[in-house]
């Protein structure tokens, strides 16, 4: 038998086991989709003969329903991802700046260092609506001059100081990660406490908080919709003025489609991030 | 008059009531080589980690070049560990760094040398201990071996007068041990002073002038290879020679 000696960077595969494995490939795709077929039928069939599915087949989904409020509440739901895009930097930044400062441990921070301690505490356990409602209706009640009686702000800013206690932990736990020995060997190279933190420390937290913080990214999309407590029309109060016009629920249905199609891919995103910080890891341990 | 590079005189060092230095006294001229033996726990470890700052010391003094005393509690240390190099049993390198970063961040940082001139240094480094073509590489993606040497580089880079060894073999393959040991003893013939904790007798009595016993939390004997070696003083020293070449 003649040895077969690889090329590099062509691995060698036995033909024969290829063709097996193509096979069972193959077979597999043909069970998953004969499998969601079946319980694709089952669902509708289910479903379908209900006895009040005719129901809410008018209340929920009537075509003409949709096509009458689509529009409105898709330009409603602008206003939801002009609060996130808003909030979601406010909130990187002051949870970044709060991770840093209780990370400190020098004399002078400790003020400081409280008042971040007070500030996760205070913020993370109000629920985020009643932090909306408190903020939305309290401010214009205080009845000062200089400061904005918009809810739309207020809401905003609910959202932000509501978050960004939740992403300083985030933050936090992924500085602490990071292994000693890491700022061991920045500090014995001379570099000072706040060099080691940018250059050494950060770049790897932030590296390996992505993931959790996609997902704290795809929460505050959907949060946004709270901030229709207080006033603000957007995508969801959009679909509750249109429902209670008509007397039917498609609207909520619009505005749901509009939540998820935005959702979506940053899901994706984010569960693609995570199988990609696994396979680093796994090349990472064998290395 | 030439003063001794490092002075350590007389250090207690506890860890809560943990007492791991009870008594240091230890002076290494310029380009001398000393290693530090002693059995695991002895605070081998930890007596390097006080010289260039890393952990506080609890008494005594340890005074860099006549006149930098590291243990005030003033001291700059930044300044002291510009002028101390150290190597961990670990590397330590920054894995999300390449090679030649990993190399230039302090030389930059510290020093506030330009990019490219810290560069052409680190180029310069690692071709002279057989890296070259891993400049661009990233830590994860070298031997131990290579690891340990970049290790070593980044710390030369800085252009240090001491350089601290911590067991810089202890955790690589065997295969890979000489690699980084060679690269330690061309330091020392080019007159880099060291202080290095070793568990590797053989290489200490090839390239150490000067070998020192650690037990109990002072320097039990200290001598020249053949002396601590070959005709150790201490009956402790010859129970701890006999324990590891038994190994
Ligand atoms: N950060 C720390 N906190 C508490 N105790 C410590 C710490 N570092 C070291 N010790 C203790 O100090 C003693 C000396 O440790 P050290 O690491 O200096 O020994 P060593 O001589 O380097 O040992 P080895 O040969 O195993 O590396 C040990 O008892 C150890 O448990
Ligand atoms: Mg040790």
């Amino acid at each position: 038998m003649t040895p077969v000696t690889p090329d590099v960077g062509s691995p060698y595969v036995d033909p024969v086991r290829r063709d097996l494995m193509h096979r069972k490939a193959r077979r597999d795709v043909l069970v998953a989709s004969a499998s969601l077929v079946a319980f694709v039928v089952v669902a509708v069939v289910f479903v379908s003969t209900a006895p009040g599915w005719p129901t809410v087949q008018e209340l929920f989904f009537s075509g003409e329903s949709f096509s009458a409020s689509i529009g409105e509440v898709l330009s409603a739901f602008w206003l939801n991802v002009r609060i996130f895009l808003i909030a979601e930097p406010a909130i990187l930044v002051l949870a970044l700046a709060i991770a840093l400062v209780r990370g400190t441990s020098a004399p002078v921070m400790f003020p400081l260092r409280v008042i971040a301690a007070i500030y996760t505490d205070i913020f993370r356990g109000i629920p985020t609506i009643l932090l909306v409602l408190l903020l939305g209706f309290g401010v214009p009640a205080l009845n000062s001059d200089g400061i904005t009686n918009e809810p739309l702000v207020w809401g905003t800013v609910a959202l932000v100081l509501s978050y960004s206690a939740y992403v300083a932990e985030v933050f936090r736990a992924g500085i602490e990660s990071v292994h000693p020995s890491q700022r061991s060997a920045a500090r014995s190279l001379g570099l000072s406490a706040s060099q080691t933190s940018r250059y050494v420390v950060l770049p790897q937290a932030i590296r390996r908080v992505v993931p959790p913080l996609l997902n704290d990214f795809i929460s505050l999309q959907k949060d946004t919709a709270l901030v229709s407590v207080i006033g603000p029309i957007e995508a969801l109060r959009q679909a509750q003025i249109d429902s209670s016009f008509t007397f039917n629920f498609t609207p909520y249905v619009c505005a749901a489609l509009l939540f998820i199609a935005l959702t979506v891919p940053m899901t994706r995103f984010a569960d693609w991030l995570n199988a990609r910080a696994a396979k680093q890891r796994n090349a990472g341990g064998s290395a | 008059m030439t003063h001794p590079l490092l002075v350590v005189e007389q250090v207690h060092k506890a860890y809560a009531t943990n007492p791991v230095l009870r008594g240091i006294d230890l002076t290494l001229d310029k380009h001398e080589v000393v290693a530090l033996i002693g059995a695991s726990g002895s605070g081998k470890s930890t007596l390097l980690r006080c010289v260039n700052g890393l952990e506080s010391i609890d008494a005594g003094r340890i005074v860099l070049g006549g006149t930098v005393e590291v243990s005030a509690l003033d001291a700059d240390l930044d300044v002291v560990r510009r002028r101390v190099g150290i190597v961990f049993q670990s590397f330590n390198l920054f894995p999300h760094m390449n090679v030649l970063d990993n190399i230039t961040l302090a030389p930059r940082k510290v020093l506030g040398q330009q990019r490219a001139a810290a560069e052409i240094t680190a180029r310069d480094l690692l071709d002279r201990f057989g890296l070259a073509d891993k400049a661009f590489g990233y830590p994860d993606r070298l031997s131990g071996g290579q690891q340990q040497r970049v290790a070593i580089v980044r710390a030369l880079a800085m252009d240090p007068e001491l350089m601290l060894f911590d067991e810089i073999t202890s955790a690589l393959d065997p295969q890979l041990v000489g690699e980084v040991l060679d690269v330690v003893r061309e330091l020392s013939e080019s007159g880099m002073t060291i202080l290095m904790a070793t568990h590797e007798m053989a290489f200490a009595r090839d390239v150490a002038h000067r070998v020192c016993f650690l037990d109990g939390g002072v320097v039990l004997e200290q001598g020249t290879a053949e002396q601590v070696f070959d005709h150790p003083r201490q009956d402790r020293t010859r129970d701890f020679l006999a324990r590891t070449r038994g190994r």
